[in-house]
Parts: structure tokens; sequence; C-alpha cells
């Protein structure tokens, strides 16, 4: 579940830091967020697949990222695809009614772990 | 020019009509904060794909505020288990 894995996340991010590393810990954290995310929805979704990959990879979570090979919009009515697919994991290989499928999941599992976040932060500071 | 008329570009996958981006923009517009104020007639493809981006990005930005709150606070305070309990049980 998503939160039991970000809790745990930041246990061991606040045992293993020290006072002068906070921007390290700020990146920390916001990587636990988005591995929270990705374990979530696990090799269901291809958003969270390309997500996983990239954490694996050590590689750095930039949204929007470059755009290397961009999927040909199919539609004419679609044309601002293509931002959009900068901004969802996974979006460059995905066509359009895909990246429809998928935003709409990405969307709700971020608002869901926006909405831990603040609970979290929440609990801690009362 | 028309939009209403389905393309029919030979894909490896089947075609795709009209009608199911309009259902596929529909769903997701449902996700859109505000989402109960708009009608759920056909939807502006370029609304939907404009508010969508901008949602998007404000909760990437949401996600690194929260990041470095929560960095600050991890500083100053220690989560006990007491407090992981009640997070846990809130989530449910």
């Amino acid at each position: 579940m998503m939160a039991c894995h970000f809790l745990r996340a930041l246990f061991r991010i606040q045992q293993t830091s020290t006072s002068s590393s906070s921007s390290g810990r700020s990146r920390r954290i916001r990587r636990a967020a988005y591995a929270s995310m990705a374990y979530s929805a696990g090799t269901r979704r291809a958003w969270s697949r390309a997500l996983l990959r990239k954490l694996r990879s050590r590689a750095r979570l930039r949204f929007p990222r470059r755009l290397s090979r961009a999927a040909t919009p199919q539609r004419r009515d679609m044309d601002q695809a293509q931002v959009l697919r900068k901004l969802v994991p996974g979006g460059p290989s995905m066509d359009d009614c895909k990246l429809l499928e998928e935003t709409a999941d990405y969307i709700r599992c971020l608002t869901t772990q926006v909405r831990l976040m603040q609970t979290v932060m929440d609990s801690i500071s009362s | 020019m028309s939009s209403r008329r389905s393309r029919s570009r030979q894909m490896s996958s089947s075609r795709i009509t009209d009608e199911q981006i309009n259902d596929l923009l529909t769903k997701l517009q449902a996700v859109l904060p505000e989402a109960h104020l708009r009608s759920t007639d056909r939807v502006s493809a370029a609304k939907v794909l404009q508010d969508t981006c901008n949602y998007i990005r404000s909760l990437h930005r949401e996600v690194d505020d929260l990041s470095e709150r929560l960095s600050e606070l991890l500083a100053n305070n220690d989560i006990n288990s007491a407090q992981a309990a009640i997070i846990r049980s809130l989530l449910r």
C-alpha cells in the first residue's frame, strides 16, 4: 500500500540523514513519493512501469522530459497531446488513446500521493 | 477541417473514432478539479488537454513543495510509532 511504503521510506530518510543535508533529504523524500506511487500501481500501468524503470536506473526524475523520439500526433485535435506526453511517465511511446487512459490514472495516483503527504505533514506537525 | 468525420488512419491497432476519443477525454476531464462544473457533452479536446497539463504541472509542484516541507519537519521532529499509527488510521 502506498502509505506504508512512503512512511517506511520517511523513517529511513530521517534516520540516515544529517542536519547538513537538507536539500539531499528533500530530494530523497521526493523520490520516495514517486516510488510509492509507482509501487502502488505496480506493473499494471504503462506510466508506473516507465516510472519504475527510471527509478531503478537511478536516473534523475524530471518532468517535463525531452521528447527525443516524439510520437507523431495522430489526429489534428490532439496536437496538444505532445505537451502532455512530456508530463506523463512513458508518454512518448503511447498512442493518443493510451495516453488519455494512462493520464487519468496517473492523475488519480498523483492526487492520492499529494493527499498522503499532506496528511503526514499535518500529523507530524501537530 | 471537420473533426466529426472519423479518421481512419490504418495503424497496427484499430481505427480510433471520434467517439472513442471523446469518451476518453470525458473520463479524463472527470479527474480534473471542478469536474462537476463542466458539461459532459462533447468536450473540446484542446481545452481538456490544456487543463490536464496545467493540473499535472501543479501536482508535480505540490509534490516538490511538500517534499521540502516534510524535509524540514523531519529535521526538527521525530516520527514516532504513535504518529505512524495515527497516519495509517487516517488513511483508511
